[in-house]
C-alpha cells in the first residue's frame, strides 16, 4: 500500500527492510561556483550567459553525483540553480519586484520581494533543473519547492487584500509548476513552508493552499511537506489532514525535544525525520545517527520511516556536508540489517492504514 | 485648527553601504553585535550613518528629526543588550515578525550604568538645530522584551526598568519630543493589575522629559482596560496603530476620550507600497471624523518602526509623511 514510496526503493537494495535516505534541498555551493556567479554579476567581467550556464550545469552535476557517493536513496542537484529561496521564485514569477535588502538580524539581510502587480507564472521555475538533474541522475530526483505560504508571508504585499489571498494565488502558480515538473517525469515534490513554523495560527491557510496545489496532480506523484524550526505542537496533529503524504521535519537541533508531540496522537502518514543538525559543523557518527534513527521508530514502523538531515545543509562546510550523509545513509543501511534480524523492536504500530495515497 | 506634526517612530533601516561596511567590520554571529564599546572604526561608521538619515529626515522636511537607532542591533531590546548589568543570550524572535535580537537577562542592578541612548541623541543634536526627538522602548516592551534572573518580582523589576530609563531620560539633551514605543501593550496585553502598573511606569518615564511625550501603541489596538489605565499616565499624546487597527482604536477613543494631542501611524512601516500624501491626510481627517475631535496636534507618523523596509521605500515613505503634513498647511 505504499505505492508512492516503492518506486524509490533501488532494484539492489541489499535489505529486506528499506529505510527511504534523502535530502531536504540545498547542499554547501563549490567555491568556484560562487565564484562563477560573483563575475557573472559583475558587469566588467568577461563572464557572460554561456559560461554562467556552464558553471551551473557543472555544479548541478557535480554535487548530483556527490549524492549518490554518499549512498542516498533519492537526491537532487543541492539547488546548485538557486540562489535563495524566496528570491529565487520571485525572480521568476510576474508581478514581483525587489528593491533592496530588509534587516532579517543583526548584519544578516535578505533581497525581500515586494508583490507590486498581480501574480503570473513567468519563466518556467524548476523544469530545466529537474530534467537536468534527471538526466545525470542514476537515482530517483525529488523537487524542493519553495511553498506558496512561504512565498507570500516573506513578501511584501502591494496589491492582494490579505495575505492569504496572495498565498491562494501563488498556490494556484505552485500547482502549474508541479504540473509542468510531473509532466517532465517528476515523481517526488517536497513543498518547503519553514514559514509556518513562524506563525502556526495560520495552519489553516497553509492547508487550503496545499488542496490548490494538489489539484489533479497524479497519485503515483509523492508530496511531502517540509517545516523547521518551529514548536509543532501548535501546529499537529492538524497537518495531519494535508494532502500530502509525508512530513520532514527538523528535531535533531533540539535533540528530540519534540518527539512527544508526535507520539501523543498516531502519526498516521510518513515521517522524514531530521537526524542530524543542519547547524553544527560536526559530523555525527553513525552510533549517533543510529540512535536517533532509532526515535523515529518510536513514531512510525520502519516502512513510514524516511531518513533525512534535518533542513538544507548549503551553511556547512562542504567535506562536513558530505560527512553527514555518508554517515547518515551508513547509519540506515545498519538499522535496517538490525530490523531485518529482529534485533530492533519497533514501538510504533505499522496496522494502521497508510495515508490515503 | 489642527497641527500635523510630520515624524517617525525611529528604529531606521541602515544605509546600503553601511550595510555592508558594518557587516565586514563587526561580522554576521550574534557575538558580533552592538556592545557599547565598539572600535573606533565602527563608531565612525554609524556616525557618518547617523548624519546621512539625519540629511534624509531634514531633505524630506519633517517636522521632527530622530537619531535613527542605527545601533539599536537587538531593536527595542537595544538599550538593555548594552547594559553592564545584562548578559545577552540567544537569538529568539521578536514579536510576530521574521526578525531576531538576542535575549537580554538581566543579572544585576539596572541602576549601575547607563547613558548609552543619550550618548547618541547627543551625537545627533550637533547636527539638528530644532525638532530633535528621541525614542526609548516603553518601560512595559522593555520589560516584556527581556528576562529578569536578579529582582525576581515582575512589579519591582518593572520598576527597576522604568528607574533606569528615567535616568536615561534625565542625560538627554534637550529634546522637542520623546516617543516611547509601547508594542508589548497590543502584543503581549498587561494581565489586571499588571495595566496599571504599566501606565504608572509610563507616567514615571514620561514626567522626567522635559519634552512633549508621545506613548505610541502598534500591531493592533490596545484592550480597553489596559488602555482606560493609560489615559492615567501624563504623557502629552497616546500613539495609536491605524493600520493594523483602527476600528478597535475609535471605539477606545470614543469611550475613554484621548489626550488633547495624538499620533496617529497612518504610513505602513512594514509594507513597500507608499502612500500617497493624500491618502494620508485623509486617514487622519477620518480619525478626527470618527472621534469627532479637532486634536491640538496630530502627530503623523508611521506605524512601525522602519527598519523592516528597503532604503528606497523607506526614503519615499518620510516625504509621503512631510508632504501629508505640508498639505494641510496649505489648506489652512
Amino acid at each position: 500500500m505504499t505505492g508512492p514510496r516503492d518506486q524509490f526503493k533501488p532494484a539492489d537494495h541489499p535489505n529486506d527492510h528499506f529505510l527511504l535516505t534523502t535530502v531536504v534541498g540545498s547542499y554547501p555551493k563549490p567555491k568556484w561556483h560562487d565564484r562563477a556567479r560573483e563575475l557573472f554579476e559583475d558587469e566588467d567581467a568577461d563572464f557572460g550567459e554561456d559560461e554562467w550556464e556552464e558553471s551551473k550545469d557543472d555544479a548541478s552535476r557535480l554535487i548530483t553525483h556527490e549524492h549518490e557517493r554518499a549512498g542516498l536513496d533519492v537526491i537532487c542537484d543541492g539547488e546548485m540553480r538557486r540562489n535563495e529561496m524566496v528570491e529565487y521564485f520571485a525572480h521568476r514569477i510576474d508581478g514581483y519586484e525587489f528593491n533592496g535588502r530588509v534587516k532579517v538580524w543583526g548584519h544578516n539581510y535578505f533581497d525581500k520581494p515586494s508583490v507590486a502587480d498581480e501574480v503570473e507564472y513567468g519563466e518556467q521555475w524548476l523544469v530545466e533543473e529537474f530534467e537536468f538533474t534527471d538526466e545525470v541522475a542514476e537515482r530517483p530526483v525529488k523537487v524542493p519547492i519553495t511553498g506558496p505560504y512561504t512565498l507570500a508571508n516573506w513578501s511584501f504585499n502591494e496589491v492582494y487584500d490579505s495575505e492569504e489571498q496572495l498565498a491562494y494565488e501563488l498556490a494556484d502558480l505552485v500547482n502549474e509548476e508541479i504540473e509542468a515538473l510531473v509532466e517532465a517525469g517528476a515523481r517526488y515534490i517536497q513543498i518547503d513552508e519553514p514559514a509556518l513554523a513562524t506563525t502556526p495560527d495560520d495552519h489553516a491557510i497553509v492547508g487550503e493552499c496545499l488542496e490548490r496545489i494538489v489539484d489533479e496532480i497524479p497519485d503515483d506523484v509523492r508530496l511531502g511537506l517540509h517545516v523547521c524550526y518551529g514548536d509543532y505542537s501548535r501546529i499537529y496533529p492538524e497537518i495531519l489532514d494535508y494532502p500530502v503524504h509525508e512530513y520532514d521535519l527538523e528535531l535533531a537541533n533540539g535533540d528530540y525535544d519534540q518527539l512527544d508531540v508526535f507520539k501523543e496522537h498516531e502519526f498516521t502518514k510518513d515521517f522524514a525525520m531530521g537526524v542530524l543538525d543542519a547547524h553544527t559543523a560536526e559530523v555525527e557518527s553513525v552510533e549517533e545517527i543510529k540512535e536517533n534513527i532509532k526515535k523515529g521508530l518510536e513514531v512510525v514502523p520502519p516502512e513510514r520511516l524516511t531518513v533525512s538531515p534535518d533542513c538544507g545543509v548549503k551553511l556547512l562546510p562542504r567535506e562536513v556536508a558530505y560527512g553527514k550523509m555518508e554517515n547518515m545513509v551508513q547509519a540506515a543501511r545498519e538499522i535496517e540489517e538490525e530490523l531485518d534480524a529482529g534485533e530492533i523492536d519497533v514501538v510504533a504500530s505499522g496496522a494502521e492504514a497508510h495515508a490515503d495515497d | 485648527m489642527t497641527q500635523v506634526i510630520a515624524t517617525t517612530p525611529g528604529l531606521f533601516p541602515l544605509p546600503d553601504w553601511a550595510k555592508d561596511e558594518l557587516a565586514d567590520l563587526k561580522g554576521h554571529q550574534k557575538t558580533d553585535l552592538i556592545s557599547g564599546d565598539e572600535s573606533g572604526e565602527v563608531v565612525a561608521a554609524y556616525d557618518k550613518a547617523r548624519e546621512g538619515v539625519i540629511s534624509i529626515q531634514q531633505d524630506a522636511g519633517l517636522d521632527r528629526v530622530v537619531e535613527g537607532q542605527l545601533r539599536w542591533d537587538d531593536m527595542l531590546a537595544h538599550p538593555l543588550a548594552v547594559h553592564d548589568s545584562v548578559e545577552t543570550k540567544g537569538i529568539v524572535r521578536y514579536y510576530d515578525n521574521n526578525n531576531f535580537y538576542r535575549e537580554p537577562v538581566v543579572q544585576g542592578d539596572l541602576s549601575a550604568d547607563g547613558g548609552d541612548v543619550a550618548a547618541d541623541l547627543g551625537a545627533a543634536a550637533e547636527h539638528v538645530n530644532d525638532g530633535l526627538q528621541a525614542v526609548l522602548p516603553g518601560p512595559y516592551s522593555l520589560a516584556d522584551l527581556a528576562t529578569d534572573e536578579y529582582y525576581g518580582d515582575d512589579a519591582e523589576f518593572l520598576d527597576a526598568v522604568a528607574d533606569f530609563l528615567v535616568e536615561e531620560v534625565n542625560a538627554f539633551p534637550d529634546v522637542e519630543t520623546l516617543f516611547l514605543l509601547e508594542p508589548s501593550l497590543v502584543e503581549n496585553a498587561p494581565a489586571d493589575g499588571e495595566d496599571e502598573r504599566a501606565a504608572e511606569a509610563i507616567d514615571a518615564v514620561a514626567s522626567a522629559a522635559d519634552a512633549e511625550v508621545v506613548a505610541h501603541t502598534y500591531w493592533g489596538a490596545i484592550e480597553e482596560k489596559a488602555y482606560a489605565h493609560l489615559m492615567d499616565a501624563d504623557v502629552d499624546a497616546i500613539g495609536f496603530d491605524l493600520v493594523a487597527n483602527h476600528d478597535q482604536t475609535v471605539y477606545n477613543v470614543q469611550e475613554y476620550g484621548t489626550k488633547d494631542d495624538v499620533a496617529l501611524g497612518v504610513v505602513d512601516g512594514q509594507n513597500t507600497l507608499v502612500e500617497a500624501p493624500e491618502t494620508i491626510r485623509d486617514r487622519i481627517d477620518w480619525f478626527e471624523q470618527q472621534t469627532n475631535t479637532a486634536y491640538d496636534t496630530v502627530y503623523a507618523t508611521a506605524n512601525t518602526e522602519t527598519f523592516y523596509l528597503p532604503v528606497n521605500k523607506f526614503e519615499d515613505k518620510l516625504k509621503a509623511l512631510a508632504n501629508a503634513a505640508d498639505l494641510e498647511a496649505a489648506e489652512a
